[in-house]
């Protein structure tokens, strides 16, 4: 048995991050409505501080508290994300929660405990640990989807979120129920050899209904309909976090059961096969014809869930699943990066309540202003997947790992999959660039400093990892390597 | 040997330049230009020390640099020149700046992005030039459409968008399965042993017999490789993007565009398509032919009836490029070096025509050949620099069009007479296109009250077009010293195509595939300078 004190450690950063919470909260009523930055400050602290605690984890890497929770390289990496994400989000959000004339505090507050969900849902080795981490984000995430109380769109966009991610999480427990029917335990690493022939189909579903789960969280086709209601309808830095932070944790989730458990590769591959397919079509496809900008990172954001579930069926498709383990860990520190530096632009230059997010409303901000054009511009090129942006290396490890494992169609449809996305993400640089400006004059707003250094951030190791890849790729790489 | 870093220099200097741009401030509209121009032609001058420092005889890669970059997978920074290469990074650095001149007082909107667009575009086709790795030179491909992007969409014309898109969207359709192949080419490597992206050991161990396509593999690599760089050409069926693009772009654009850009294509296909995958080459080389031949025809005709005159260039290019791609696919020494050869004398005289038709442009604002007529009266400079033009693009002989179709007709002439007896049929036409419309825009009476008026060209556009006949004349009367130093890496070509070894020289059989190698032993696996398989260096003359 190990010592309490070293599982503490190894929880280190969720313990951060709800103690923060906790703090925020409290301070809360206390501090005056119109000093309220402070508590977005001392939420940036704590997301930069449970990201310097992923220290602890790393020293300390094994089980804790009897197998529920496990530290490891891969967990390290996740967490990362899903505390960089955080860390960004809240600093990029400050502005618009004084511009938009929100609460501070109690956002604040639900992102870092969404973020302690998805740390969980991370580390989770048990399936029961991971359903607390997810209701835990999950209903963070629904609260703060609506967060725009005043605002029908917020409120339809919590609701259906609340609604149809209540249904996938059913489905998830429901799993977890046969699955713990057929191996007699909910730790993932501690299946009993299966009895029979029923518990072997007790077994399968339970697997089958956890993918549905999962594949619901992640916005994956054919579970994704509510994500571009609820994207578009969320406040934009919301948009940003849920795109993220979510998404990376489920991601996890899932490539843990892949590797854990022995009877999900096989039973998996086609699922996610099919899903990854399905997903980059339906997203790309839908996000040609959107308008609204917000709308077609939305269906964007799905085609990119499917670009990874390709990394995770070659993870499926063979016995050393570390490239495509490693291909999705790196997509999704690139793709985080981005997505979040466009929402959060998107945030900004949507101006007050967010009226202007459709494409045309972009025109002439390359004249208005240039440094945000810039920006969004190569977040796009990186989506797109053109070479010195972080988006085009992980694509690129994504069709080594799809052509190592001989999934030489899948990787074909990729490839596909991006030139059609490359008109849509085109569309938007043709209207900052290339359109004539509307006829009034829009003033521009000035952008916040902290909103300028989210955006530094974010294009900075956009193009900097887009160059020099070799830290990140490695550690994926190790983190893959020891999950089994 | 020896590190050099000029080729680094070279590649990156325009980036540089560009940083130092941003630093201006944006409407300091002149300092901008003469900074963009002060880069272009340092970067020029540049470029002229590997003129004088490149080694006739040499076989292999020169100037070669090699540095470790990723690791996992490992991917080298390895640049280097031979002679298919060379000539090409010259005639990108020789044309950069003077479209930097051409666009001094066209260009007056965003003036900064444009010169940092146009710079940025000189790195990115530098390093496709200069790439020896696949990777590396995949991701120059890719970037350099960004640039070009802009500058069709930003500054080009009235359907700019939907060109700039076209052009895009067809590249980046093709360059994603090159992108698949590549990788594939990759685990096949890995496969053995040896996993590499670097062209030169992967040509070695193809050579060896380390790796041994399969012929069906070989195939479908060398389909996803030739897409890629047919549309960049453009070869025949694919051709749809460039009329669009290159009459909707900027003067500067068109004349990068059909100056260096599409010579990507078809370098690509000599650097790659033959030497990798001879097998699948020669299998399609009559199909491709055919395509060739077509696209020389059918350019030319299409050529012959356009209304307006950028248009009328831009058709031309298709059908001089048809040329190269069959003096390629003839795979005679002589039609390869002709073929290069072509290259760089369209990207001369096509660049100069676009340049004429955006002087009268800028005067006119229009390419409506209606519009214009006697204009050799108000402006006999432009008349006559264009004349020269018109007939060096035509094939004049003492002109460089004529010695790059001489070479490829008569090297394709050998192997296939009834391939280059079609071909001919385009130097025909093209003298009917070109002067045809020369006549009508230059000769004959005044029709437009407005066109008498016309400025003559002044000091910076008689030294552009100046600057473009000398060449034009020295590429004629001048060829031996662009062959002999094409040559060399021309027989490499020819040489690596022939795999295994065995054959005699003067054939080039297509069986027996599976023939292995006696020596692998000198497999130089490790080793950067490893362009050419052991048997290469000399002692071949296919003719």
């Amino acid at each position: 048995m190990s010592l309490p004190l070293q599982d503490l450690c190894r929880v280190a950063p969720e313990i951060v991050l709800c103690a923060f919470a906790m703090l925020v909260m409290l301070l809360a009523p206390i501090v005056p409505r119109a000093r309220h930055g402070i508590l977005s400050t001392i939420s940036v602290l704590g997301a930069g501080i449970a990201l310097a605690a992923t220290r602890f984890p790393a020293m300390y890497p094994g089980a804790a508290y009897s197998g529920l929770f496990r530290a490891d390289a891969f967990s390290l990496f996740v967490h990362w994300i899903v505390c960089g994400a955080a860390f960004l989000v809240i600093l990029g959000s400050t502005s618009y929660l004084q511009r938009e004339d929100l609460d501070a505090g109690e956002f604040c507050a639900l992102i870092l405990l969404a973020t302690a969900g998805m740390g969980i849902m991370a580390g989770a080795q048990e399936l029961l640990t991971a359903f607390i981490g997810l209701e835990m984000s999950s209903i963070a995430s629904y609260i703060l989807a609506s967060y725009k109380r005043d605002a029908p769109r917020s409120n339809e966009a919590g609701m259906k979120y609340f609604l149809l991610g209540s249904f996938a999480t059913a489905f998830f427990l429901y799993g977890i129920a046969l699955f713990f029917g057929a191996s007699g335990s909910t730790r993932l690493d501690m299946m009993t050899p299966l009895a029979n022939d029923s518990a072997r189909t007790l077994l399968k579903m339970g697997l089958g209904f956890i993918f549905v789960g999962l594949a619901f969280k992640v916005a994956a086709a054919p579970f994704h309909l509510w994500a571009p209601d609820v994207y578009e309808g969320a406040p934009a830095p919301v948009t940003a976090l849920l795109s993220t932070g979510p998404k990376a944790a489920t991601f996890a989730l899932a490539l843990r059961i892949l590797a854990d458990v022995g009877a999900a590769s096989p039973l998996w591959f086609w699922a996610l096969w099919v899903a990854a397919v399905l997903s980059m079509f339906a997203g790309n496809l839908a996000a040609l014809v959107q308008t609204s900008l917000k709308r077609m990172l939305a269906y964007s954001s799905v085609a990119h869930a499917g670009y990874i579930l390709v990394a995770l069926a070659t993870a499926a498709a063979t016995d050393h699943a570390e490239a495509g383990i490693a291909a999705a860990l790196f997509y999704l520190v690139g793709y985080a990066l981005v997505q979040l530096g466009a929402f959060l632009i998107v945030a900004q230059l949507g101006g007050p309540g967010e009226r202007h997010v459709e494409i045309e409303d972009f025109a002439g901000v390359a004249r208005r202003q240039p440094a945000m054009a810039a920006c969004l511009s190569l977040f796009l090129l990186s989506l797109l997947g053109l070479p010195v942006t972080v988006g085009f290396l992980g694509k690129f490890y994504v069709f080594n790992a799809a052509l190592e494992s001989n999934l030489i169609w899948l990787a074909i449809l990729l490839g596909l999959n991006s030139v059609i996305a490359a008109y849509y993400y085109l569309r938007v640089i043709v209207a900052m660039y290339m359109l004539r400006e509307p006829e009034q004059e829009i003033a521009a707003e000035p952008v916040p400093w902290t909103l300028s250094l989210v955006l530094w951030i974010a294009s900075m190791g956009t193009v900097y990892i887009g160059l020099f890849p070799a830290r990140v790729i490695g550690f994926a790489a190790k983190a893959a390597l020891n999950m089994r | 040997m020896q590190q050099t870093y000029v080729l680094t220099v070279l590649t990156f200097l325009p980036v540089a330049g560009t940083l130092a741009l941003l630093l201006l401030r944006s409407d300091d509209h002149v300092w901008i230009r003469r900074l963009a121009l002060v880069t272009a032609a340092a970067e020029f001058a540049i470029s002229l020390l590997l003129l004088r420092g490149f080694s006739v005889q040499a076989t292999g890669y020169q100037f070669e640099e090699f540095h470790e970059w990723i690791q996992q997978p490992p991917i080298h920074y390895h640049l280097g020149v031979d002679g298919l290469s060379l000539f090409l990074v010259l005639l990108t650095t020789l044309l950069t700046p003077v479209s930097i001149l051409a666009s001094w007082k066209s260009i007056d909107q965003r003036v900064k992005g444009f010169f940092i667009s146009l710079l940025v575009l000189e790195t990115g086709v530098i390093g496709v030039f200069v790439s020896l790795d696949l990777f590396l030179f995949f991701m120059f491909w890719e970037v350099m459409l960004i640039p070009m992007y802009f500058l069709i969409g930003i500054w080009g014309h009235e359907r700019r968008i939907y060109a700039a898109l076209k052009f895009v969207l067809y590249t980046m359709f093709g360059s994603i399965l090159m992108l698949v192949a590549i990788l594939w080419l990759y685990r096949v490597t890995a496969a053995a042993g040896y996993p590499t992206f670097d062209i030169a050991q992967i040509q070695a161990l193809l050579s060896s017999g380390t790796i041994t396509l399969p012929l069906r593999t070989e195939i479908l690599l060398f389909g996803a490789f030739f897409l890629a760089f047919a549309i960049k050409v453009p070869l025949f069926p694919l051709h749809t993007w460039l009329p669009d693009a290159h009459t909707e772009a900027p003067t500067a654009g068109s004349v990068m565009l059909a100056g260096v850009l599409l010579k990507m294509g078809t370098y690509g296909m000599l650097r790659f398509c033959l030497p990798l995958f001879p097998e699948a080459s020669r299998r399609f080389a009559p199909e491709i032919a055919v395509l060739a031949i077509i696209g020389i025809v059918y350019g030319a005709l299409v050529s012959m009836v356009q209304v307006d005159l950028k248009r009328l260039v831009a058709y031309s290019s298709v059908s001089h490029l048809g040329f190269v791609v069959l003096g390629i696919f003839a795979f005679q020494a002589v039609s390869i070096q002709g073929a290069v050869f072509q290259m760089l004398s369209h990207g001369i005289s096509t660049g100069a025509l676009f340049l004429g038709v955006g002087m009268l442009y800028d005067r006119r604002h229009t390419h409506l050949i209606k519009e214009f007529g006697g204009l050799a009266t108000p402006m006999p400079v432009i008349a006559a620099l264009y004349l020269f033009t018109c007939f060096a693009s035509a094939g004049l002989p003492m002109l460089n069009g004529f010695v790059g179709e001489f070479l490829i007709l008569a090297g394709t002439f050998q192997k296939h007479a009834a391939w280059a007896s079609w071909a001919a049929l385009g130097v025909i036409f093209s003298a009917v296109y070109l002067l045809w419309s020369y006549q009508r825009v230059f000769f004959g009476s005044i029709t437009q009250d407005k066109n008498g008026a016309l400025p003559d060209a002044d000091m910076r556009e008689r030294g552009i077009l100046f600057l473009m006949a000398v060449i034009m004349l020295w590429m004629g009367i001048g060829s031996p010293f662009f062959t002999r130093r094409i040559e060399t890496s021309t027989q490499n070509v020819l040489q690596l195509m022939r795999r295994p070894q065995a054959y005699d020289a003067g054939e080039i059989n297509n069986h027996d595939m599976n023939a292995m190698d006696m020596d692998q032993s000198t497999m130089p696996v490790n080793s950067a300078n490893s362009a050419a398989p052991a048997g290469a260096a000399g002692s071949v003359k296919s003719r």
